[in-house]
């Protein structure tokens, strides 16, 4: 459990109205709700301070069960709303929860215009492979050959590395980690969070309920397995030879760099105005 | 700008120059949009204001982004605002469906333009008169206003949010191009003449505090994030806390509600002007620009010695029923000039008695231009 206990979990919840919680037994939604806790937890921050936004989807119900200002808006626009937050409160910590299909089909336009604008968040891609809510169709994520009630034949529409696809798009701040890593998952969060910039947080997780089932992935500790066995750390890679990396997804940090931040950079425009008139 | 100015000024300016002095009068200090003909000019110029107020411009990777980071910066504490046109009135609909189901404070002014589709991007048009009012699915009011000059358009901004901040929603302004183009003489008031409602702050204690409770006549207060209230908002049926909620009776209270603080405010929301209708046989019944020519054509028949009268809803959601069943029980006719397909004829015929009753003549026209004093005269003329 980390340096901080249970209790911390406990303390974070909001007690009155919202239990029992949406998610199936099993699902790694719970896990990755108490990993972002837990970061939370560890840097001692103003509660007050910090927003959590999400879109629509099974995951992005986790705001409303978190004791943080909170706002559960529409499908794909999370990062748009968040963006409103940030740009008008700059001080404020903000916090995106979004799944594979919320934030790279319907918000991906959203997705790679804050990553461009470097603007200061923290953006957790809950990534199941699947489209849960609406019940199993093929998100931009699902692997090849993957069954979805939309490709009942098997996928084959390409996917996004959603990590190669924020790079491309200006992120200062891209890991990927998993629902199984909660230690590796909970440090990268409270990176991310300190990073001043675009920060982005791909996490494989299992929707065993839906995904699992139809592409027989086992149940719940069969697909816990999977995270563990079918990933490798980006550090480890280069020990390795060819053949232990196939088919293998890589965790780790793959950029972290500063560059200019949206709101200091409009910050500056307001200063620079300033002393110009008071010329 | 005018509005800094400590004495009225009387300046020339655009419709669209007047939308943004308004909003910045009424206190706006956040503008999230995406350039649109014709409403882009409301964009520039807040571009070059917000900053120097220290206040937040941000230009959006399209309208979805504008609206939904308008109600996030609301939700905030901002007074904040977008404007646009046809296709991105279009693609803001949702988020405007979402600000009034979660009761979030919002200005969102669209200057129309032909349409469907991009339709004519320069030329006046009518078209969304009823999308203002249903646009976003599911069944929430609307309040929309609209104005008939450039003094006006100044004004109802102001207006919009006081509104917006009263009723916790989304108010809509609809300008017609022309006038968001047109240039014309406005007297800015000095500030200190100005009212200037802010949303209602919550004083409870924060574990006490509901933003969607049932006091006074609906209207409860709003705390912004980061004031230590850490309130849930979601665009799902909630109970008055904000918690999602599929209980009919929570899930209908809350309709209810959105319903109830319009319907009980009804005369603090509608404005409307009657012109010369005291002794009228005949009514004009139009708004925004098309006013104007009704206004004109009035004037025309008055000095033919007809007895003609206009009647101008500056407010056009929630409609105003009673001016309007006054003035068909007073007239023999009401010409319905508008730049659309019948689209204020279509609401005006819910008022009338029968639907076989005559007394509704339309006068329409879609194709970029506008209907002018003489053709609505004539029309008059026809029916007499
Ligand atoms: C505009 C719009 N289109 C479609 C939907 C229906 N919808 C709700 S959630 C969802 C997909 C959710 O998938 P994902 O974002 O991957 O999240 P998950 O449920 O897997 O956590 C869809 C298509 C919607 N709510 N709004
Ligand atoms: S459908 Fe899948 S993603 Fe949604 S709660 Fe169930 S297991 Fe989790």
């Amino acid at each position: 459990m980390g340096k901080v206990s249970q209790r911390v979990v406990h303390d974070f919840l909001r007690h009155d109205k919202k239990f029992p919680h949406v998610w199936c037994s099993g699902c790694s939604n719970g896990t990755i709700l108490g990993t972002i806790i837990r970061a939370i937890a560890e840097q001692n921050l103003d509660r007050n301070n910090i927003t959590m936004v999400s879109g629509i989807g099974c995951s992005s119900r986790m705001p409303v069960y978190i004791d943080l200002n909170t706002l559960h808006s529409l499908h794909g626009r999370a990062i748009a709303f968040a963006t409103g937050i940030k740009t008008f409160k700059p001080d404020m910590k903000v916090i995106v929860v979004t799944g594979d299909g919320d934030s790279t089909a319907i918000g991906g336009n959203h997705l790679i215009h804050a990553a461009r604008r470097n603007i200061d968040m923290t953006v957790i891609v809950v990534n199941n492979n699947i489209y849960g809510m609406t019940g199993g169709q093929y998100s931009p994520t699902t692997p090849d050959d993957a069954k979805a009630t939309t490709s009942p034949y098997g996928n084959f529409d390409r996917q996004f590395d959603i990590c190669d696809l924020v790079i491309g798009a200006g992120a200062t701040y891209v890991a990927r980690s998993s629902a199984f890593h909660t230690m590796e998952l909970q440090k990268m969060i409270v990176d991310a969070m300190n990073h001043k910039g675009f920060s982005i947080i791909d996490v494989i997780s299992a929707c065993p309920v839906i995904y699992g089932r139809m592409n027989k992935k086992g149940g719940p500790p069969e697909m816990m397995q999977a995270m563990r066995d079918n990933t490798v750390l980006n550090t480890a890679t280069a020990k390795l030879p060819p053949e232990k990396l196939e088919g293998k997804t890589i965790r780790g940090v793959f950029k972290n760099v500063q560059c200019p931040e949206y709101c200091e950079q409009y910050a500056k425009v307001v200063e620079k105005i300033k002393e110009t008139s008071d010329e | 700008m005018a509005q800094n100015s400590q004495k009225p000024v009387l300046t020339l300016m655009q419709g669209n120059e007047a939308v943004a002095a308004g909003a910045l009068a009424a206190g706006c200090n956040y503008f999230a949009g995406y350039p649109i003909t014709p409403s882009t000019e409301v964009a520039e110029i807040l571009a070059n204001e917000l900053p120097k107020r220290g206040h937040t411009f941000i230009q959006m990777e399209d309208e979805i982004a504008s609206i939904a980071a308008i109600i996030g910066a609301s939700l905030a504490g901002a007074k904040s605002f977008t404007a646009t046109s046809g296709p991105g009135f279009s693609l803001m609909q949702e988020g405007i469906g979402f600000a009034k189901i979660t009761e979030t404070p919002c200005v969102v002014v669209n200057v129309q333009r032909g349409g469907p589709s991009t339709g004519l991007p320069t030329s006046p048009a009518q078209g969304e008169i009823m999308q203002s009012r249903w646009g976003s699915h599911g069944d929430a009011p609307a309040i929309v206003l609209y104005p008939d000059s450039v003094k006006e358009s100044y004004a109802l901004t102001i207006r919009a949010f006081n509104l917006a901040e009263k009723y916790r929603t989304c108010v809509v302004l609809l300008l017609d191009e022309v006038l968001g183009h047109m240039r014309e003489a406005i007297t800015i008031p000095d500030a200190s003449e100005i009212q200037i409602i802010n949303r209602i702050k919550p004083t409870v204690p924060a574990n006490w505090y509901k933003h969607y409770d049932e006091n006074q006549k609906y209207l409860s207060p709003l705390a912004s994030y980061g004031e230590g209230y850490r309130f849930h908002v979601t665009g799902l049926a909630h109970d008055a806390q904000g918690f999602p909620t599929n209980k009919p009776q929570e899930a209908g209270a809350m309709m209810e509600r959105l319903q109830k603080k319009i319907v009980h405010n009804i005369r603090d929301l509608v404005q409307i002007e009657s012109y010369k209708m005291e002794d009228a046989n005949i009514a004009i019944f139009a708004a925004g620009i098309m006013a104007r020519s009704a206004k004109a054509a009035v004037k025309m028949a008055r000095a033919e010695g007809l007895k003609v009268g206009l009647l101008r809803p500056l407010t056009i959601w929630p409609f105003p029923d009673d001016a309007v069943r006054k003035m068909l029980k007073n007239v023999d006719y009401v010409v319905v000039p508008e730049l659309n397909q019948g689209q204020f004829l279509h609401e005006l015929r819910r008022l009338v008695k029968s639907t076989t009753d005559s007394k509704l003549i339309g006068l329409q026209r879609v194709n970029g231009t506008l209907i002018t004093p003489t053709e609505i005269l004539q029309k008059i003329k026809d029916v007499l």
